[in-house]
């Protein structure tokens, strides 16, 4: 389960951890996704914008297994079609997805949720006779400290505040321990000293992981000093920095300028 | 005209009844019905068919139901009927009305088997000639069943003379089948055949392939036999191909029929649950509140205004509407509104109202079932050919469906309602921010489902029973329909209820009426499992959520 | 919060070993006491005594006993996996057709006409021989086997079609509710070959023991207890352990937990399963006590109404759905019986009420209120899983 096919075809582009190519969406003939293709490399943090209804929840449900693309290439780390499996696969492959709406297991507590995310064989026999060890419990201790909810751990995740949700949320991709991060909206609901903590928080972990983050607020962008990658009607508008990005004038256009 | 006909007719069974002597009127001829033989009760028979006497028939028929008496007194042929103190006696002759008589003074004319299919004969040509259109039908389709080969000259004399286009059709068949049977040459019998294969029904077919059973048994058979048993197979094939077709077309109606109840029956979930995502549990019991508002209409127009009775199904109709939609606001009020984004509290919430509201009818109606009679002009059928005949409640519940589902549409698409509701649904805030009292339209909206629940209930009142049990009958189907048609899509409960009604139509006579249903409530099953929203799905990220 | 560690490092078995929830073993006792007292009153005390348990009222509890099962095992799915299941009762009336097939089978040479092999409706139906899916049924071993692997087993198919193509919510209870209402109608043919409208029985012993004796009642009701006890201990112990904090995860957000990497079609069909086969247990359980078995038992009527059991004791909390079984049968068996005019009143109001005002049932709500009572700092997340705030 956890090891990829050998007989999948191995992509040109070993270097790249997500590449997409020409990936088209529709429902109802409305695009979704159009023709969008883009590459992530290993250990990037990729920031995308782009204005309500550009893809970019429709972009991560592909990459996850959620939605098939109608037509196109989604492979990652170089080799492996993610378009044949579905999420509990992709997810053990290494894709850790953060939803735009935080969420968690609000009626379980802080440290549940964390062991509940815990990288390892997901069997039904094994979760059903599963215990934690010492490793594992230490594990967990250390990403309550990542998220700064040690003191929290015996709570139920539901009494958490909107921001520590999102740091839990974070927490449990984290114990996936996945290669890539897919985060969408992880700032929505913050205070400013939150949002701020958060940029801290995620420039951490793209130091070991691939990031993608999905993001409408360009303070928080600017403080991921990331690449940027403009998405517009299902496609890529523009990317680069985002100063080269905001000076962009078709993106001025369809979204800054407004 | 006519009555030179019947001299005509008169004198020619007059001529066929050979051994029977000449009788002078009714009354002579009917003397030999007093006579113990039965021989002698035969040909007074036929004497009394051949009398052309206009009470003749009367008194064959009064015969034939054993009720006719002779005086013991002075053996006159009587009717009799129980009144206080004995028996009413009428002359059957004269119509003469003839004082009260004990029973002993009464002897019954008896008659046997033979007798009885001799009297059914006579009554049967006596008839061709009737006033009534209606009865002539029915001699020439008798004719056709019992084909009597004496009958081929006064039916082709009827046939002469008949003027009513449906009646002559109905003769010709019948006369087509005696000259096919006992036609004298070849050329006749062929003849006859063009013209029964021209009229297809069940009964024609039985008359051909026993005729070609009959044919294929003959030994040696002549070249002319040979040649007729090979049209006959051809005529048969034809018929057969014909009825069949005519079968597929009355599957097709019959199933249009009854998905157009289960149209009627869902259409009103299409809302409640399609639309605002409610599962309405007690939805069947707001068809049967429809039910049996229109059993109320029914008796408040009996007992107060009997002229309009014949209409208290039309006024059912707005009263259904009224009565289950205001229940339904009533319940939207006090029940589901508190219960919003939890739909299996709202399941069992209004299951629970379910079993209220039967035992809520029961307790005031009774548990037995109520009578909602059709008023005449829903009655009967129309006939369109031999083997297809369509009862006229059913067209009128496809018409009702049909009407009913127009009527929502734009309801839903033109009204400023409509576009609130629409509101709703797709953003609460966004439409309450717009001014919109989005509780009053949650509770108009469920209203409005309800309402047209009930007016399902005055098309169900007509075709099943009405009793506290109705609604749940149709529970289960309503929702498969709804979720085989696809949520929020009133095209789609349309396009369901009228395939599964066909489907189940077509299933029935291979495998019986309950192995349909269940085959078609496990292909529900799987088919929700290949496309869990429905036929007419919305897709995208917007159902998600 | 070493609490909440010490769940998750000891596993399972040391978990039920050492401390079950919610009172589970107060729960226990109860049941072992009544497994104790009740055949001892019943046949040590004499009939006038105050103390007398009367042999129809064993059957009844038994009865009742059976019901409570079946409730855990709807439990077991709705509270914690959040698969509200509305045809549960196709699961336990499975479960009593294959008991009344053992029963029927035993019956032998006694029957009205006297055939040895054939059942009487059988030989009135003109059927010369034994349906071969009847073959088998003689033997009690086999019939047992076939309690637990017939609904598993349509449990299984049902399930594996159904969560596979991710049917949720009230879509899934809607097809529950079909499932059961096509067996219904499957059941109520002849030519099924399980005695039609009229079901089975008559039935005459079990195991050699006559069905009407006190003493085999009083085995039924023993048995009934000791396998409500085994059901109890099978679902504490799934969902003390991980999977069970699994299962709770699905049912408050499937979608993150597909994200973790659960096959959560998997899950959902391994707690399906156990639970139908915990429900075809009781309805084995149920027929020899009540002597009959029929396709009414199939009817989705039947089904809500355990579903309105585990609401009023309180779903998610297990010991809460026995008592919430106990509680409806008894007010079923004193209204229909005293005021047979009410007791529809009564069922629907419990419906509407208990989802209105009691939505976390009787135990899930003086939990509550012990709780506020006692003013401690923080919940005990042992009592009874909180309620999800929202389904789906």
């Amino acid at each position: 389960m956890m090891t990829t096919q050998a007989n999948e075809p191995i992509h040109q582009d070993m270097a790249s951890i997500l590449y997409l190519d020409g990936v088209s969406v529709s429902f109802d003939g409305f695009k979704a996704l159009n023709n969008l293709s883009f590459v992530i490399e290993p250990g990037e943090m990729r920031a995308i914008i782009g204005p309500n209804g550009a893809g970019k929840t429709t972009m991560m449900d592909v990459i996850t297994g959620k939605t098939k693309p109608d037509t196109g290439e989604v492979f990652f780390k170089g080799g492996i079609d993610l378009t044949k499996h579905d999420e509990a696969f992709i997810a053990n492959l290494g894709i850790g997805r953060k939803f735009q709406k935080p969420t968690v297991f609000e009626s379980q507590t802080v440290f549940h949720n964390l062991e509940l995310s815990l990288k390892g064989e997901k069997g039904v026999m094994t979760t059903l006779f599963a215990a934690l060890n010492d490793e594992e419990v230490a594990r967990i201790m250390e990403i309550l400290g990542v998220i700064r909810l040690t003191d929290k751990a015996s709570d139920l995740a539901g009494s958490l505040s909107h921001g520590q949700k999102q740091w839990l949320e974070i927490g449990m991709l984290l114990m996936q321990d996945p290669d890539l991060l897919l985060v969408d909206e992880p700032v929505a609901g913050m205070t400013d000293a939150e949002t701020e903590q958060t940029a801290i928080l995620l420039r951490e972990i793209s130091a070991t992981h691939s990031v993608v983050v999905v993001e409408h607020d360009m303070e928080f962008v600017r403080a991921l000093n990331s690449k940027v990658t403009v998405l517009h009607e299902g496609s890529v508008l523009a990317e680069g920095s985002l100063d080269t990005v905001q000076n962009n004038q078709r993106v001025i256009e369809v979204y800054l300028g407004r | 005209m006519r009555i030179t006909i019947k001299t005509i007719i008169v004198a020619l069974l007059y001529l066929m009844a050979t051994q029977a002597p000449a009788y002078a009127d009714l009354t002579d001829a009917a003397k030999g019905l007093l006579s113990k033989s039965y021989s002698d009760k035969i040909q007074a028979t036929e004497a009394i068919a051949a009398s052309g006497d206009p009470q003749a028939a009367n008194l064959l028929e009064t015969l034939l139901g054993g009720d006719l008496y002779a005086t013991k007194s002075d053996a006159r042929l009587v009717s009799r009927e129980k009144v206080s103190g004995g028996y009413q006696i009428t002359d059957i002759i004269t119509e003469e009305d003839l004082g009260v008589v004990e029973s002993g003074d009464l002897s019954k004319i008896r008659i046997n088997n033979k007798m009885r299919g001799l009297i059914n004969d006579l009554l049967g040509r006596l008839t061709l000639l009737n006033e009534d259109p209606d009865l002539r039908l029915k001699a020439a389709d008798s004719v056709f069943k019992s084909r009597p080969k004496e009958m081929i000259v006064p039916l082709r004399d009827a046939l002469a003379a008949e003027t009513d286009e449906t009646v002559a059709g109905a003769m010709r068949r019948a006369l087509a089948a005696l000259n096919f049977l006992y036609g004298e040459t070849p050329e006749i019998q062929a003849e006859a055949l063009l013209i029964l294969e021209e009229q297809p029904g069940p009964d024609v077919k039985s008359l051909l392939s026993a005729e070609a059973n009959r044919m294929a048994a003959i030994q040696n058979p002549s070249p002319e036999i040979q040649e007729l048993a090979k049209n006959v197979d051809t005529a048969l094939a034809k018929v057969e191909e014909k009825l069949a077709m005519l079968g597929v077309v009355e599957n097709v109606f019959q199933g249009i029929s009854l998905g157009s109840v289960l149209l009627l029956a869902a259409i009103g979930l299409a809302i409640t649950f399609g639309v605002m995502g409610v599962i309405n549990m007690a939805h069947g019991e707001m068809v049967m509140i429809g039910a049996y508002t229109t059993y109320v209409v029914q008796e408040l127009c009996r007992n107060f205004a009997p002229d309009l009775l014949v209409y208290s199904l039309v006024a059912a109709i707005p009263a259904a509407f009224i009565v289950a939609g205001l229940c339904g606001v009533a319940i939207e009020r006090s029940i589901i509104r508190f219960l919003y984004g939890r739909p299996l509290e709202t399941l069992l919430a209004t299951w629970g109202l379910s079993l209220i509201l039967q035992q809520f009818v029961r307790t005031i109606f009774g548990p037995t079932n109520k009578e909602v009679s059709s008023p005449d002009w829903l009655s009967g059928t129309w006939e369109i050919t031999g083997g297809l005949a369509l009862t006229y409640n059913r067209i009128a519940i496809i018409l009702f469906a049909a009407a009913v589902l127009f009527m929502l549409m734009l309801v839903l698409r033109k009204t400023a309602f409509g576009l609130q509701m629409r509101a709703v649904t797709q953003n609460r805030r966004m439409a309450a921010s717009m001014g919109i009292r989005t509780g009053w339209v949650d509770a108009m909206t469920f209203g409005l489902g309800s309402g047209v629940a009930g007016m399902a209930g005055v098309a169900l009142s007509q075709i099943d029973n009405v009793s506290p049990n109705l609604g749940q009958a149709y529970i289960v189907d309503s929702f498969m329909v709804v979720v085989f048609g696809g949520v929020g899509n009133l095209w789609g409960t349309l396009v369901g209820a009228l395939s599964l009604g066909v489907a189940n139509k077509f299933l029935e006579p291979y495998a019986g009426a309950v192995l349909a249903k269940i085959f078609i409530l496990v292909f529900i099953i799987l088919f929700i499992q290949k496309r869990p929203r429905g036929l007419f799905a919305l897709k995208g990220r917007a159902v998600e959520n | 919060m070493v609490d909440v560690i010490n769940k998750s490092q000891k596993g399972p078995f040391v978990s039920l070993m050492t401390g079950l929830p919610g009172g589970g073993k107060t729960f226990l006792g109860i049941l072992l006491v009544a497994a104790l007292l009740v055949p001892l009153s019943n046949t040590l005390l004499p009939a006038s005594s105050p103390f007398h348990v009367p042999t129809y009222l064993v059957s009844l509890m038994g009865k009742y006993v059976c019901f409570a099962l079946l409730a855990l095992s709807v439990d077991l799915i709705w509270g914690f996996a959040g698969i509200l299941s509305l045809g549960h009762g196709a699961f336990f009336a499975l479960g009593g057709y294959a008991m009344g097939m053992y029963l029927m089978r035993q019956i032998g040479d006694r029957g009205v006409y006297g055939n040895p092999i054939l059942p009487d409706f059988m030989v009135f139906l003109n059927w010369t021989e034994l349906p071969w899916y009847w073959y088998g049924f003689d033997m009690f071993l086999f019939a047992m086997l076939m309690v637990m692997l017939v609904p598993g087993l349509l449990a299984f198919v049902f399930g594996w079609f159904a969560f596979r193509s991710r049917v949720t919510g009230v879509y899934l209870s809607i097809i529950t509710q079909a499932m059961t209402y096509a067996l219904l109608l499957a059941f109520f043919r002849n030519d099924m070959g399980f005695g039609g409208n009229n079901g089975l029985t008559d039935f005459k012993d079990l195991l050699g023991f006559d069905l009407q004796a006190t003493g085999t009642r009083l085995g039924l009701f023993v048995a009934s207890l000791i396998a409500l006890a085994f059901g109890y201990l099978v679902c504490s112990f799934i969902t003390q352990s991980k999977l069970g904090r699994v299962l709770v995860a699905i049912r408050d957000a499937e979608s993150r937990t597909r994200f973790s990497g659960y096959r959560v079609e998997y899950y959902k069909l391994f707690v399906f399963v156990v639970s139908a086969v915990l429900a075809g247990i009781a309805g084995a359980l149920y027929v020899p006590q009540v002597g009959i078995i029929n396709p009414s038992e199939f009817s989705p009527a039947n089904s809500i109404e355990v579903v309105i059991w585990v609401a009023v004791g309180g779903r998610g909390t297990l010991w809460g759905a026995v008592l919430g079984a106990f509680i409806v049968n008894w007010g079923k068996s004193y209204f229909t019986g005293s005021f047979p005019e009410a007791w529809l009143y009564m069922l629907g109001g419990l419906f509407v009420f208990s989802t209105l005002f009691l939505p976390k049932g009787i135990v899930g709500t003086s939990a509550n209120w012990i709780e506020k009572l006692k003013n401690t700092r923080q919940g005990n997340p042992d009592i009874g899983i909180p309620l999800p705030v929202k389904e789906e």
